[in-house]
């Protein structure tokens, strides 16, 4: 077998490999339709425009609209993404692609197994599945093939890299499916702590075990649900690392640098599960002070991106001869719609770190803790940065991947500027509506009246609007990802990763040594949970037996 | 690996921030007692309502300007429905649920807690503004969810 490294970011990927990668893309694109399209009507209902009817109730809407946004769009598009970015910048001839094509399977029967729970109102447990509710245990078992696939995915990863290691002893793997890896280490060690919480969850749901402990598998939930942002974030990441610089010609700002921001992002991402649970009974205080410190650790990787990302700005713009910020700003190729919607992107997640920060700090939370603001935070950083961001690359691989022009470049960059006005005008209504207290997960808002709820009416109207912006963009989208597609023209669109200046020395063996730093991972995870593990188990809980109450 | 100076000193001041960041908070969560809700206490939830406090839910007196408060969450009702607390009082409430997890919050105050069955939570709160107060459950727990509220009348 002939392998080469692709030090040009240059090499192209085969059509049968196009198809593989697509057919991920193509279900995260299914998922955002039907997805949004629900988030509409919640905005609807919520500001009292419209009420669901009763055979399919706001909260099978909201449970379809969290699992099918939150967890399989982002899901699908980064396996999508992480499987093209090993493909792209590890070249082999005939790669075997049945251990990609088996992940892709896997995935998707447990997304069809789930969805037909939620739609059948099996499952109306939104996507946070908080037990003693108690959904069909074959939305369990269709969220557990979910992950599973995806740990195939991770698998077919680690196979290509190992064949790499093969051919090119002593060289470093290439950054995009470095970037790729380290995503993946994350994510499987964050999803052992949720397929835990399925061994309990699913002979419980099938009446096998009589009782189940409630905190226990919120603990393990939220184990899994912070890095589980931290793996959305990081698919961005490897379009603004890799993609960015080839859009504006320049090479990759430090590649030493982006391997040590992404192994930071690897460790810092799983010991600080807790900070969701602020206000849960049962977990020590101590331990929730410990993980707030340990949450706030993410601002050093998070500054090196942004470091490294307005560094990037500052020397294309340099190259055309361009100084100041004014210049800088003015000379950022604007009207490609790809640049201009991964660029909204990053702006909307500078509001989405600030937030973040108030969600992060302690006993401040209990100001925000369940209530609309925590809403508006997760659509300003999974909605803004990273959908964003997705659906603007999409402009640049579905056309790659299908040899297929884009239909309208012009409708693809009107489609990303609404999404960003869109997403910052629900943003901004959900984020007030939370500081006036009004609480999320609630199909209506009126209270019979209530002096307090009467404020938050005319931010669920903006809520709404925002929410119309919203749609038009996402239907924008698949216009001109169905146009081009069907009726594409013909034509190469060419797809480069960024490759790192010539004279970068190579970054120390330590930066990239994603054994060791699973290590440390493990051992941070070991450090932030122990204590509230072990108060846990000295407890005499109860176990509770659960039922159905939709 | 070459890091530029001005990253140095990016990363080194964005450091700096985080760990004052951190330091005022441990100061808070130290000398000024300002720490989230965390009590451990279990309690059997098929008991709940015929142990006491919880069987008769409502304010008790425990000294001048303070009383503790026993709620008993339900799916998809409060316990007690309305309350009445004295303008100027310290109120401990403690929580516990029957069924499924539901959520404790007045929204005019800064009364916020998660409530699980077999667990007993709590949060203290001083009420300083006279009012009729809306108390709702701000965890989903069912289909009737958004009818789950009950008041608190501050006089």
């Amino acid at each position: 077998m002939k392998m080469a490294i692709d030090t040009s970011g240059k090499h192209t990927t085969t059509p049968a490999e196009n198809r593989l990668v697509l057919s991920h893309l193509y279900v995260a694109f299914g998922a955002l339709f039907v997805g949004t399209t629900f988030g509409l009507l919640q905005t609807l209902a919520r500001a009292n425009l419209m009420q669901p009817p009763p055979w399919f109730d706001y909260y099978r809407m909201l449970t379809a609209h969290g699992v099918l946004l939150a967890l399989v769009f982002t899901t699908f598009f980064i396996t999508g993404l992480a499987t093209f970015s090993v493909y792209k910048t590890i070249a082999r001839e005939r790669r075997p692609l049945n251990v990609g094509w088996i992940a892709w399977i896997v995935m998707l029967a447990g997304t069809l197994m789930a969805a037909f729970e939620i739609l059948t109102g099996g499952a109306s447990v939104l996507y946070t599945f908080y037990a003693p509710l108690k959904a069909s245990p074959w939305f369990y078992i269709g969220a557990t093939l979910l992950i599973v696939g995806t740990w195939i995915v991770f698998l077919d990863i680690l196979l290509n890299l190992k064949a790499f290691r093969k051919d090119n002893p002593g060289t470093a793997i290439p950054l995009p499916a470095f970037m790729a890896a380290a995503t993946f280490v994350m994510w499987f060690l964050a999803t052992l702590g949720v397929a835990v919480e399925m061994l309990l969850l699913i002979p419980w749901a099938f009446g096998w075990t009589s009782g189940i402990d409630v905190l226990l598998t919120r603990m393990l939930f939220w184990y899994f649900g912070h890095p589980l942002v931290y793996f959305w974030i990081l698919g961005a990441y490897i379009i603004w690392y890799a993609v960015v610089p080839a859009l504006l010609k320049v090479p990759v700002f430090s590649d030493a640098l982006t391997r040590l921001a992404f192994v930071l992002f690897l460790v810092l991402s799983l010991p600080i599960g807790l900070h969701h649970e602020f206000v849960d009974p049962g977990i020590a205080a101590r331990w929730k002070l410990l993980q707030t410190f340990l949450t706030l650790m993410v601002v050093v990787p998070s500054l090196m991106t942004a470091f490294a990302i307005f560094a990037t700005f500052e020397e294309s713009a340099a190259a055309k001869g361009q100084r100041g910020f004014v210049n800088i700003v003015r000379s950022l190729p604007w009207s490609d719609p790809v640049f201009a919607g991964i660029v909204l992107a990053m702006i909307l997640f500078i509001f989405g770190g600030f937030g973040g920060i108030v969600n992060a700090s302690y006993a401040m939370d209990i100001l925000v803790h369940n209530t609309m603001w925590i809403v508006g935070h997760f659509h300003v950083t999974v909605g803004g940065p990273v959908a964003l961001t997705f659906l603007a690359v999409s402009y640049l691989l579905v056309p790659a991947l299908t040899g297929r022009k884009l239909w309208s470049r012009s409708l693809a960059l009107v489609q990303v500027w609404l999404w960003f006005v869109g997403m910052s005008i629900m943003s901004i209504a959900m984020h007030t509506q939370g500081l006036l207290g009004a609480p999320r997960r609630s199909a209506d808002i009126a209270y019979a009246g209530a002096a307090v709820a009467a404020q938050w009416h005319p931010w669920a109207l903006v809520t709404a609007a925002g929410g119309v912006v919203i749609l038009t963009s996402v239907v924008a989208f698949a216009i001109n990802l169905f146009a081009t597609i069907f009726a594409g023209e013909e034509g190469e669109t060419p797809f480069v990763f960024a490759v790192a200046r010539a004279d970068e020395p190579p970054a120390p063996k330590w930066v990239g040594n994603l054994g060791m730093w699973t290590v440390v991972a493990v051992l941070l995870v070991v450090v932030a949970y122990g204590g509230a593990f072990y108060d846990h188990f000295r407890e005499h809980v109860y176990l509770i037996p659960g039922l159905r109450t939709w | 690996m070459n890091i530029h100076r001005a990253e140095t000193i990016f990363i080194r001041v964005g450091a700096a921030t985080m760990l004052a960041f951190f330091a005022i908070l441990v100061y808070l969560a130290v000398a000024d007692r300002f720490v989230p809700p965390s009590h451990q206490q279990t309690i059997d939830p098929a008991t709940v309502t015929s142990t006491a406090p919880f069987d008769h839910p409502g304010l008790v007196r425990t000294g001048p300007n303070s009383y503790d408060a026993y709620y008993v969450a339900r799916a998809f009702s409060w316990s007690p429905q309305s309350l009445t607390i004295p303008l100027g009082s310290t109120v401990t409430f403690y929580v516990t649920s029957l069924d499924v997890v539901h959520g404790f919050t007045i929204p005019d105050e800064d009364v916020n807690v998660e409530v699980m069955p077999g667990w007993v939570s709590t949060v203290k709160h001083t009420f300083l503004k006279p009012g009729k107060l809306l108390l709702l459950c701000n965890q989903y727990c069912g289909i009737d969810h958004s009818t789950m509220y009950a008041s608190v009348t501050v006089k």
